[in-house]
């Protein structure tokens, strides 16, 4: 990937993490850690890979992201708005009582959204449904998933990746945001969902583990997905949970608290600090 | 009249029938030879897909398969959809309101011998608090057929609630004609009303004959669709005849009964006796004397529509 690119990619990223930092902050309340750890997946789905039209969210033929990590929709929101499905000045209003961007993601009221998401593990399956649309329509278009590590420790999880690799989803590619932190603390201290990776190749998945905060590693991902034939692909993200902000990264505590006035201000100042 | 077929046979041959002229989708549990959706999957093997024991992801699939434009049919037991899966068809298909179509056989005690964990009396009550659903009940194998293409070419959810046992054909598929939402009067009364749904239409139409023979002259309604209820004719019902008695094959809490009070209370207040499952669980055991165990019979009907009709001022 060329410098220029990468450079574009991580200003969007940094775009992106700055309208989650407004979300959470106008709201008081909303989930950042999780949210910016996967800003540079979004960034590189929305701005290279897809093919979607801000102008018509609902075209037949585009790529679909689910976000099956529902409570991130910050990130969601920050990345639409980004791309041009609906104002900056929306991401403001988040989780307030007169705006369309819910706490998590609602695909009935939010341009660009592709599916209602927000209890965990349900996306997942949502998302093969549509892959396998593709091909019963006999189409092109994609379909994305961003799971969190948290997430799989849900059953239904496995019942979808039984169901995508069973089905010879190909035209299915799921981020799996392995950033070792969840509520109640570490993945592994809490119920321990590892080794994923072992677990989606045992359910014949074709498998690629990148740092999710990385943009070339991610593109190497996608179009290792894309040449795959036969097989979905689980591409598991290292990440940082809270990354870019300094006091947030790697704390559970930021998974669903949002900044004070104070600690906006410093997070933003880094963030803008980060793409000088 | 004397034909027996069970709802759920309708269901799969409905599927078949009509997935020559519509481009549905069928998806199932590994239960496809119980709900008869193999009909469908032997015709249209392209559009089958089996989905293993993993019911929550089924209906789920099933949303993203509507998401993206299809129509899909996702089939299992009433259990194990309406009851296991109710958590992702109220988060993945009710709240966006997706057009799936959840096809529940084995509803009811009449599932029979394999009793109460699988006997499903329940899910007419948790379907109805999820907005937007529209459930649909049909009474008989004319009635299930007529209830899948209505649900084909209605946009949004639909929970269509089928039984095992083979019923008596009370509709002659020629002149029937079904209409979403409407209830259809089965025969005029006008002492008390008796407003059932499912294999209980059948029943009430017996209890009907008993109270004849006692002189009371009593309504027969057919409520096929749940929700949304038919709170015209159950009103009109209530005004004319002063008395209720609901019927169904389900828990007396959460169903029809409770519908039918609840759509009462607030507009006509009328005495209101409810045959049903009286708050317990089911049993192992042959059909017959399941349903007189439980209280779904003609002189159990028959004798709460006297009750209603002693409760009027």
């Amino acid at each position: 990937m060329e410098m220029a690119k990468i450079n574009e990619l991580k200003r969007i990223a940094a775009n992106i993490r700055l309208g989650i930092l407004e979300e959470v902050y106008s709201a008081s309340s909303g989930h950042p850690g999780g949210s910016l750890s996967i800003a540079d997946i979004l960034a590189y789905l929305y701005f290279v890979e897809m093919k979607v039209d801000p102008k018509n969210p609902d075209w037949e033929d585009r790529d679909r992201l689910v976000l099956s990590k529902g409570h991130t929709a910050p990130a969601l929101y920050a990345t639409l708005a980004e791309r041009g499905f609906f104002s900056k000045e929306e991401l403001k209003g988040f989780r307030n009582i007169n705006s369309f961007l819910q706490g998590h993601p609602d695909m009935k009221h939010t341009p660009g959204v592709d599916m209602t998401t927000g209890s965990l593990g349900l996306g997942i399956s949502a998302a093969c449904g549509m892959a396998l649309a593709s091909k019963l329509q006999n189409k092109d278009f994609r379909v994305y998933s961003i799971l969190g590590d948290g997430e799989v420790e849900e059953g239904q999880v496995w019942e979808a990746a039984m169901f995508a690799a069973h089905y010879n989803l190909d035209n299915l590619c799921a981020f799996i945001d392995f950033n070792g932190l969840q509520i109640d603390g570490k993945i592994t201290e809490v119920i321990d969902p590892t080794p994923i990776d072992k677990k989606f190749e045992a359910f014949n998945w074709n498998v690629v583990v990148i740092d999710g905060n990385n943009p070339e590693e991610i593109e190497a991902a996608v179009e290792n997905a894309k040449a795959c034939k036969g097989k979905p692909t689980a591409v598991i993200c290292k990440t940082i949970k809270g990354y870019g902000v300094s006091f947030m990264e790697n704390q559970a505590s930021w998974h669903g608290t949002a900044p004070n006035k104070e600690q906006y201000e410093q997070a933003v100042a880094e963030i803008t600090a980060s793409i000088k | 009249m004397a034909d027996k077929i069970a709802t759920r046979e309708a269901y799969g041959n409905a599927l078949a029938e009509f997935g020559e002229k519509y481009n549905i989708v069928v998806l199932d549990a590994d239960l496809a030879a119980a709900t008869k959706t193999g009909v469908f999957k032997k015709k249209f093997p392209e559009r089958f897909f089996d989905c293993g024991i993993a019911e929550g992801n089924m209906v789920s699939v099933a949303a993203g398969l509507a998401a993206a434009g299809m129509i899909p049919f996702a089939s299992s037991f009433a259990m194990f959809t309406a009851g296991r899966a109710f958590e992702p068809i109220r988060n993945a298909i009710g709240y966006p309101h997706l057009n799936v179509k959840i096809g529940a056989t084995h509803a009811g005690i009449t599932v029979g011998e394999d009793g109460a964990t699988h006997q499903c009396l329940e899910d007419i009550g948790t379907m109805r608090t999820i907005p937007g659903m529209t459930i649909i009940n049909p009474a008989d194998a004319v009635e299930a057929r007529a209830a899948v293409e209505a649900a084909i070419l209605h946009k949004g959810p639909v929970y269509l609630r089928f039984g095992r046992m083979a019923t008596p054909v009370l509709f002659d598929q020629a002149d029937y004609k079904f209409e979403l939402g409407k209830g259809i009067t089965m025969a005029e009364g006008k002492d008390v009303t008796i407003v059932a749904t499912g294999i209980m239409v059948n029943i009430a139409l017996e209890a009907r004959e008993l109270l004849k023979n006692e002189g009371i002259d009593a309504r027969v309604i057919n409520i096929h669709t749940i929700k949304p209820l038919d709170e015209e004719l159950i009103v009109t019902a209530a005004r004319e005849t002063g008395a209720i008695v609901t019927a169904e094959e389900h828990n007396i809490i959460g169903g029809l009964g409770a519908a039918v009070c609840e759509c009462l209370a607030g507009t006509c207040p009328t005495p209101v006796k409810r045959v049903g499952v009286n708050d317990e669980f089911g049993r192992s055991g042959k059909v017959p004397p399941l349903l007189e165990m439980y209280g779904l019979t003609a002189a159990n009907i028959a004798a709460n529509a006297k009750a209603a009709i002693a409760l009027k001022k």
